[in-house]
Parts: structure tokens; C-alpha cells; sequence
């Protein structure tokens, strides 16, 4: 009985301890349960997105760059078909091996290969080895016969920038080259980025970088653990870039170009009304499309160590004092302050009896001597006395406003280049700020002939004529195209305004700002004058770009030479008198030179700059009269396109 | 005593085909069914190696079972010791002869099945600490004596098997063993003692494990410490559980493993397939199916007469919860990754052979629950 009882007494504690430990059973399962719940349920979307995230792949599609075109959308940048070698890292076993048999076929140096390797390094597993961007025609065919031999390489047929104007251009469209990590800084590429897709570097590429880069396009694809891609899921397509069209005539930039071959210089040509930059020469020049693919380096020192600085663009990043080319500036403001009058009689005596300040003495260029001029002759024939004598009597902060007020002293394109420099016009303010001095008169007296402190750049020299030319109303310069401004409009109301002559309410003598289109003058006699002196600097006997005139009026023009010295000149130097050929190149003067044309009824103006050329009336008035020729022959087609009549084209 | 022996012997044929827990076989189909369609599609919806193995395994295991069903309660009585003895010596077999995978030995070679001791070894406790209480008098239970001699049993094979190493299935092995202990009556406090020993040498057990499952440990605390590494299972794992909702991703269109993000899919990680494919429903009708399969061998528990059948029913429903709980626990990432098949579900011989061979002593229980089996 008593083993039966123990026994009675040990079944209930098992059963009891069964059903305690079934308890907990229970409870823990009631654990799972509550962690299925809140794992599949409360937190589904958190772990749905994790899911996509693991099993949705994006590759990115590079964009096609928007076009660059001219005037007359002839396209002076384009995509290109390029064929290129593109190696998936997934689908690849041995790199190595794959590398090696590439290396055999299209025949990569060493170099190369190293920098294939480094590129590599940079990668994600998944990603897409651009082994070469540019093949050759023999190349691609090569690799497309031993294809079924290289795993993972995929030749491909892909665009890339392509400029057919190539050294025509290069200062004003610039190029584009691989993305620098300071490149995907921006926002406009670091949003639109894709591995391998080449970025402005220069000129309008870089500036115009948000047009013309475009939006990527998205494929995305299943893919498995270890990256492999299982179907495509979806295909946004790529967008191009915009077009940006550019106010350049290319004919005439070519003209240009030419003209300024062998030289060192610049051109600039725009419309006096509406602004739109015809033509930005610099020379040298070099070839854009050698950077798309990234420049060799024997090719980027040839660049680089050119004397003549080809990879500076001279009409905006160029500094000159602009000479003479500055007198029929001085002369308006002169005129505007009524400081003197055009009549008053001062006698060039030459190099014998310089003009004389405090001791110093001031030469005019001309050893003879000009004799006894008046104003307009002056400015005809260069007289630098007659300068010496007015700048000295207007000053220097009166002369500031005016240069200022026609486009001295800031750049004239704003945003678009980068590297435009803004120039100086100097006053007495700017020196103590600077330099902490005081000014010298006698810094006011050669700033009379554009010498001294003053420095411009060639498009700043060509605004300035423009403004002149135009009747002194003030325009915007622009190289792209802005569909915001209505050019005939813009037109009409500068000439209804030339020839009604309102009267002003404003003090133009003041440091005041002027609108777009508004005019800059206080009295239009004054510009009537500069201007009537300009063309006799051009078309009378003694002015001095006399002999690169023309007599049909079609083509006559009015303009103003320039001789910058690059350094002072010595009594020795004036003793000597040497002819330019005699003179060490880096030494010699610049020659400079500003027109407009036609003169009746002008419409456009140019400056022309041939660094170390000699004197104005030599080296670069015959240029600009070229040039002019060349503008006014396609006036009429520029015309008719530009008023809507593509068809020209 | 003698009459009751001789009735029980006197079982007719279909006495004993009435007696059988029809609801059991039923479970087991069913668990088996769903096992078959969730290797079917780890494969990718291919008919190919993982699923026709099962399939194989299943259908063998199964005949086994439905065999073994009928040998007597006394037999396996008898026999407790000698197969506890063979699972031992087996064990150390595998310590000379076994064969490797991934860094570990655990397995014998017999050609037609690679042998997983340890699993056999998870019956073996059960049925040896089964006979072992079942003799000894409740008086005696809590005895120092009689508390020394399981504790060695236990600590024998837990320690071959942690040798392997197999720190997963020798936790389960101990956990089953303790399970028996504590159904026999041994008092609370000894358990509490020493759970709290175990927690003071905490600190110490973890400097004595290997690198790879101190990372496990570790990982487990914090999945995102190494997610390409060791976190990567249980990250990987969470996000197709947590992606499959409610109604799941659909049969075959799991896509974190048909894109092969899950590991170890059509072992350890077969719940977490199924959960993405079958959601939230599925999980709980698969949960509720093993809740049911533990009710059922409970019960055959409480209708047996027997201490050890019911001890062995007690105790192998404990081991069925166990390691049903620490699969699904482990994959939901609430216990650390230690290498704990999911009964039945898992692809795995062994596993399945372990799991079969405790059913059919089970079933063979229910058969002949009527049958006293003498102390001695």
C-alpha cells in the first residue's frame, strides 16, 4: 500500500511539473508569436523596403550632353559615336586573366593597365569597368572577334563630346573631361552623376554645366545575393541635356581665328544693340577634343609651356592697358564735364620739348610732333600731349565714372566664364584702399592715354566702342543666346530714342546707375563728336588706321588704334627708335584696336589685341578691317535668321 | 500485477490499430507535407536533389515509424540503456572517424546517410533519464546519490558534443535531460541554484567558447555589428520574415531566398522560407500544427500508466518544444544563431530519423498504455 501511495504520490508530481513546464510552453510560444507579429506585421513596410532595398538594383544610364550651336544652330559641340570596352566585374572570374588577354588584344602599356587597376579599386562589385572610352575601328573589331574568349567585357557603342570647330572654339565653348572629386561637389553634377560621365572643365561647358548635363536614366533589375542581375524591372529613360545656343556666328569666329594665326592676341566682335557677342578669338589655341578623353602628357605640356599662354582666353582673361584705344573715352568725359572746350589749341612740339609736370616730362609718341591740335584731331591723329593736358584738367575720379559707366573695370559676360577678370579703372579712392597711397597727378596724366594703373581686358574694349558706337546707351553682353531679350524691340527703342533726344532728368554726371537700353550720356552732341572724330582717325588723311579704311560706305568704319607699352620707355629706347622687327618680342608694344561699323548707321563693334604686334595702326588695324568686311557681308543673313527666317540657314 | 502483465500482452491486433493516436499520424503528415512544398521551394521551384531526398527520407522514416510503433513500451524500456550506451559510443566514433563540414565533425559515414549522432543522442537522454526515474522512489528523488548519477549521463555526451563542436544541439541535449529531471521531482531549489551558478559563470563559459560563437553571441545582441559577416544571417533572415506580412510573398515568390539572400534556407532557416512565402497565417497555422503535435504526445502521456511513458512523453514534448522554440526564436532573432533544426520541416537525415524513431516510441506508448512495466 504504501509503495502504491508513493507511487499515486509520484505520478501527481509528474503531471504537475508537466503541466507547469507546459505553462511556460505556452507563454513562450506566446513570445514567438508576439515577435511574428510585430516583425510581419506592425513592422512589414520597414522590412518590405529592406526587402526591395536586397533585391532591386539600380544601374544608372549616362545622359547624352546637350548640343552647343551657334548662332545659325550650326552645332560647334556634338556627341560623337565613340565605341568603347566595358568590362562587368560581376561577370568576371579572374580579373587578372580577363585584363591580361585585353591588354594583349587592343595593346595597353603598362601605365595603363596600372590605372585600370586603380580605377578598379574604386569600384563596387556590381559595377561597370570603363576600359577604354575610345577605341579605334580595329580595336573594337578586334575585341568583338575574340569576345566569347573574354568574360564579362562588353563592347559598346556610346557617344562622347565631339567639337568640329576643335581649336576655333576652344576659348569659349571649352571642354569637358572626367568629373574631379571637387567636379561632383556641385549640385547640378551631383545630382545627375553616373560613373564614367564626363563633365564641363572650361568655357560653356563648365559654366552651362545644369543645361547641358541632362537627367540620368534608371534601370532597375532583380538582382540575387551575390549581385547577379535576374530581370530588368523597370527602364526610366535617360533625358539630354539642353541645347544651349550661343549668340557666336562661327564663320566669323573661324575669320577671326585665322586672322590671329601665329599670333598672340584677341578679337572681339558684338552687336552694338543687342549685345550678342559675334566673334571671341584668342590666340593660340589649342584642340578641345584632346581632353575628352583625357590629354596625353606630352600633348598638356606642349600647352602648358607655351610662351604664348594658349590656354588663357585673352578676351576675357587677358589684361592690356588699353592706350590709345582709351582716348575717345577721355575725350567724352572731358566733353560730358565741360572741362574743355573741342576748340582749345594745344601744340605737340615732339620729343624735344615734352609735356612737363612737376619736372617729369611726358613724351607723345610722335618724335616730330603733331603741331598745334584741337580736339578732334587729337583724337584723329593720337596727340598724346593733347591727352596729357585734358586728363590733367578733368581728374581722374571724373574719368573713372565715365570708363566705368562704358564697361571698364568689370567683366562683361558675369556668370558665364570663370575666369574673367574684371580689369581695373583706378581713382583715387581705389589707390588709398589698395595700395594705401595717395594719387599722383602725374598717374592722372598717363592715365589720359590709357597707360598707368588702367587695365581692360579686349571685350571690355569692344563694349565700351559698342556703347559709343551705339549712341551711348547701355547694352547687355551676352554669348548665349537670351530668348528673354526682344532684339528688334530692343533695336526700335534705341534708335527712337537716338533720334527723338529726350531731355534728361537725371544728372549723368553723377556716379549713377544706368538701366539696359538707357542712355549713358548727358549731352548727345558729345558722342556725336567722339564719334565724328573716330571716323576721322579712319577716313581722313593723318588719322592714323588710315590706310586699312574703305571707302564704300558699306563697309566704312570708324575706329581708334591703340600702342600699349608693356614697359616704361627710356630716353635711350626714344633715342634708339627701332623699328618693331629690332625689338626683343617680349618687349615690344601691343598693338590694339576698337571700330565700329558701318559708320553710317553702325551695328557692330570690335576690338582687336595682337600682343607684342607693335603699333596699333600696323599690326591690328588691318585685322579689324578684315574682319569688319567679313561682319558686314553676313549682316543681312544674321538679319533675316535672327528676325525668324531659319530657313537661310 | 501479473494479470495486468498478461493482459497487456494479450493486446489483440486490432486493439492495437484502435489504440493509435490517429490525430498524431495526421500531424505528422501534415508537418510532413508542408516540409515537403518548403524544400520544394528553397529549390526554386525545381523537383531536384533537396526535394527528392526528403521526399525519400520522409517516406522511409515514416514506414520506420509506423513499424516501430508496435514494438512494446517494455522493449524500449529495456532497451534504454543500450541505446543510450550506443549513442555514447557512437559519439566518441565521430570524435575519430567522423567526417568534417564547415569547420565542424559531426557527422559517421554509412554510405547511404551521413549520421548525426548528437541527433540520436536527443532520443537517447530522453529515453535513458525516462527508465532511470522511473525506478527510483519519490523518496529518493531529491538524494545527492541519486541526483549525481543523471547529472554524469548528461554532462557525458553534452561534452562530446560540444567537442564537435555543437554548441546548439548539446544545449538541447541538456535541455531535454533537465526536462526529465525536473518532471521527476526534484526540488525547485536545486534548479534555481543552479541557474543562478550558471548565470555567476556566465562570464567565465564565454571566455572558454570559440571565436565563432562568441561573434554569434555577439552578433545576436547587435545584428548590424558585422552585417556582410555574422550579423548577415540574422539580418538577412529578419528582413524576409518581416517582408513577408500577413499573407506572405506567395508560394515561390519569396524573393529574399529564390534571389538567395537567405542562408542555410532548407535547413536551419526553413521557417524563415516559409514565414516570407506564407506570412503572418501561415507561421501561426505551422506554430499552432506543433502546438498540437506537443498537446498530442502530452497526451499520451497522461493516459499511459507507466512513469516511464509517461516520463519519456513528458520529456520528448519538452524536446519537440525546445527545439521548435529555439528554431523559431533563433530565426526571429530573439535567441543567438546556434544550429537547431526545426523538426520535421528541416532538410537533414538525422534530424529526421531522431525525430521519427521519439514519435514511434511515443505512438508505441499510446499503443500499449495500459502496460505496467516493473521497477526492476
Amino acid at each position: 500500500m504504501l509503495n502504491r501511495g508513493r507511487n499515486i504520490e509520484k505520478g501527481r508530481v509528474i503531471t504537475r511539473r508537466m503541466f507547469i513546464l507546459a505553462a511556460a510552453k505556452i507563454l513562450l510560444f506566446a513570445g514567438i508569436s508576439s515577435r511574428l507579429y510585430n516583425l510581419q506585421i506592425s513592422d512589414r513596410e520597414k522590412y518590405e523596403i529592406l526587402s526591395d532595398k536586397n533585391r532591386i538594383r539600380e544601374w544608372k544610364t549616362p545622359p547624352q550632353r546637350g548640343i552647343i550651336v551657334d548662332n545659325f544652330n550650326k552645332v560647334l559641340a556634338s556627341n560623337d559615336r565613340v565605341f568603347q570596352l566595358h568590362l562587368i566585374l560581376d561577370e568576371i572570374s579572374d580579373f587578372d586573366v580577363t585584363i591580361f588577354k585585353i591588354k594583349n588584344i587592343i595593346g595597353l602599356d603598362n601605365f595603363q593597365v596600372q590605372k585600370l587597376y586603380r580605377k578598379k579599386e574604386r569600384l563596387k562589385p556590381w559595377d561597370t569597368l570603363v576600359v577604354s572610352d575610345n577605341l579605334t575601328w580595329e580595336q573594337f573589331s578586334k575585341i568583338n572577334l575574340y569576345l566569347h574568349e573574354l568574360e564579362g567585357a562588353k563592347p559598346v557603342l556610346s557617344t562622347s563630346r565631339f567639337y568640329p570647330y576643335a581649336n576655333d572654339l576652344v576659348h569659349i565653348v571649352g571642354y569637358v573631361g572626367d568629373a574631379s572629386p571637387k567636379d561632383l561637389e556641385k549640385p547640378e553634377i551631383k545630382e545627375n552623376f553616373v560613373p564614367g560621365l564626363k563633365v564641363g572643365k572650361y568655357g560653356i561647358e563648365n559654366s552651362q554645366e545644369k543645361m547641358l548635363i541632362g537627367n540620368y536614366g534608371i534601370k532597375r533589375y532583380e538582382v540575387n545575393a551575390s549581385g547577379k542581375r535576374i530581370s530588368q524591372i523597370d527602364y526610366i529613360k535617360e533625358r539630354q541635356g539642353n541645347k544651349v545656343n550661343l549668340t557666336i556666328d562661327i564663320e566669323i569666329q573661324k575669320f577671326a581665328q585665322e586672322l590671329l594665326k601665329g599670333k598672340a592676341g584677341s578679337i572681339c566682335a558684338m552687336d552694338i544693340y543687342t549685345g550678342e557677342v559675334i566673334a571671341m578669338a584668342s590666340s593660340p589655341t589649342y584642340d578641345p577634343n584632346k581632353f575628352t578623353h583625357g590629354i596625353n602628357q606630352k600633348d598638356w605640356q606642349e600647352i602648358r609651356n607655351n610662351p604664348l599662354k594658349p590656354l588663357i582666353n585673352k578676351s576675357i582673361a587677358g589684361l592690356y592697358s588699353p592706350g590709345s584705344t582709351f582716348k575717345p573715352l577721355v575725350a567724352l568725359a572731358a566733353l560730358e564735364y565741360g572741362i574743355l572746350d573741342p576748340n582749345k589749341t594745344i601744340r605737340c612740339k615732339g620729343h624735344k620739348h615734352p609735356y612737363e609736370l612737376y619736372g617729369v616730362k611726358y613724351h607723345c609718341w610722335k618724335k616730330e610732333g603733331h603741331g598745334y591740335m584741337k580736339l578732334r584731331n587729337a583724337i584723329k591723329q593720337s596727340c598724346d600731349i593733347y591727352f596729357y593736358e585734358m586728363a590733367r584738367l578733368l581728374g581722374v575720379d571724373k574719368l573713372s565714372i565715365i570708363a566705368k559707366r562704358y564697361g571698364l573695370g568689370t567683366n562683361v559676360l558675369g556668370e558665364t566664364y570663370k575666369d574673367e577678370k574684371n580689369g581695373l579703372v583706378p581713382d583715387t579712392k581705389w589707390k588709398r584702399r589698395a595700395l594705401e597711397q595717395s594719387w599722383y597727378l602725374g598717374e592722372t596724366v598717363i592715365n589720359g592715354i590709357g597707360q598707368g594703373y588702367i587695365q581692360t581686358t579686349p571685350l571690355q574694349l569692344c563694349l565700351m566702342t559698342a556703347q559709343i558706337a551705339n549712341g551711348g546707351y547701355k547694352i547687355k553682353p551676352h554669348i548665349i543666346k537670351d530668348e528673354s531679350i526682344n532684339y528688334k524691340g530692343v533695336i526700335n527703342k534705341i534708335k527712337l530714342d537716338q533720334s527723338n533726344y529726350p531731355l534728361h532728368e537725371r544728372n549723368y554726371l553723377d556716379d549713377i546707375n544706368v538701366e539696359y537700353y538707357q542712355r549713358m550720356y548727358h549731352k548727345k552732341s558729345n558722342i556725336n563728336f567722339v564719334l565724328d572724330a573716330m571716323f576721322g582717325s579712319t577716313n581722313e588723311q593723318y588719322g592714323t588706321s588710315y590706310k586699312s579704311r574703305y571707302d564704300n560706305p558699306k563697309y566704312q568704319f570708324a575706329g581708334k588704334t591703340g600702342t600699349s607699352q608693356v614697359r616704361r620707355i627710356t630716353d635711350l629706347d626714344r633715342e634708339l627708335d627701332l623699328d618693331t622687327e629690332q625689338i626683343e618680342y617680349k618687349k615690344r608694344d601691343h598693338a590694339l584696336y576698337v571700330a565700329f561699323a558701318p559708320y553710317k548707321d553702325p551695328r557692330y563693334a570690335i576690338s582687336v589685341i595682337i600682343e607684342h604686334g607693335g603699333s596699333g595702326s600696323k599690326a591690328a588695324a588691318p585685322l579689324a578691317s578684315k574682319l569688319i568686311k567679313r561682319i558686314i557681308d553676313r549682316h543681312k543673313l544674321r538679319e533675316q535668321f535672327n528676325n525668324g527666317n531659319t530657313s537661310l540657314a | 500485477m501479473l494479470r495486468e502483465r498478461i493482459q497487456a500482452s494479450n493486446y489483440s491486433f486490432l486493439d492495437k490499430i484502435k489504440s493509435i493516436d490517429y490525430l498524431l499520424i495526421l500531424l505528422i503528415i501534415a508537418i510532413g507535407s508542408i516540409s515537403v512544398f518548403a524544400i520544394y521551394s528553397t529549390e526554386g521551384g525545381k523537383f531536384s536533389f533537396y526535394t527528392k531526398n526528403h521526399i525519400i527520407r520522409l517516406s522511409v522514416f515514416f514506414s520506420l515509424f509506423l513499424v516501430l510503433s508496435f514494438v512494446r513500451v517494455s522493449t524500449w524500456y529495456k532497451n534504454a540503456y543500450l541505446f543510450y550506451f550506443v549513442g555514447l559510443v557512437l559519439l566518441v566514433t565521430v570524435l575519430f572517424f567522423g567526417i568534417s563540414a564547415s569547420g565542424a565533425t559531426r557527422w559517421i559515414n554509412l554510405y547511404f546517410l551521413n549520421l548525426q549522432p548528437s541527433e540520436l543522442m536527443k532520443i537517447a537522454v530522453i529515453i535513458c533519464f525516462a527508465r532511470y526515474y522511473h525506478r527510483i522512489q519519490s523518496s529518493d528523488i531529491q538524494s545527492i546519490k541519486f541526483l549525481i548519477q543523471p547529472i554524469i549521463l548528461l554532462i557525458i555526451p553534452c561534452y562530446l558534443v560540444v567537442q564537435q563542436p555543437d554548441l546548439g544541439t548539446s544545449i538541447l541535449i541538456a535541455g531535454s535531460g533537465i526536462a526529465i529531471i525536473w518532471l521527476a521531482g526534484l526540488n525547485i531549489k536545486y534548479f534555481v541554484y543552479s541557474g543562478l551558478l550558471l548565470l555567476v559563470s556566465l562570464p567565465f563559459a564565454i571566455s572558454i567558447l570559440k571565436p565563432y560563437q562568441k561573434s554569434r553571441i555577439l552578433t545576436f545582441f547587435n545584428p548590424d555589428r558585422d552585417p556582410l559577416g555574422a550579423g548577415y544571417q540574422i539580418i538577412q533572415s529578419k528582413i524576409a520574415i518581416g517582408s513577408g506580412g500577413f499573407f506572405g510573398k506567395g508560394y515561390l515568390k519569396g524573393t529574399q531566398s529564390y534571389l538567395e539572400f537567405l542562408p542555410e534556407k532548407h535547413t536551419d532557416f526553413i521557417f524563415t522560407l516559409f514565414s516570407e512565402e506564407f506570412g503572418f497565417l501561415g507561421s501561426i497555422i505551422l506554430l499552432f500544427l506543433y502546438i498540437l503535435l506537443i498537446y498530442r504526445i502530452i497526451n499520451v502521456g497522461l493516459v499511459s500508466r507507466s512513469f516511464f511513458a509517461k516520463l519519456y512523453c513528458f520529456g520528448f514534448a519538452t524536446a519537440i518544444f525546445l527545439y521548435v522554440f529555439v528554431n523559431i526564436a533563433m530565426v526571429l532573432g530573439m535567441l543567438p544563431i546556434v544550429g537547431a533544426p526545426l523538426p520535421i520541416m528541416s532538410y537533414g537525415g538525422s534530424s529526421l530519423l531522431s525525430i521519427m524513431l521519439g514519435l514511434s516510441i511515443v505512438m508505441s506508448c499510446k499503443i500499449y498504455n495500459q502496460e505496467q512495466i516493473s521497477v526492476y
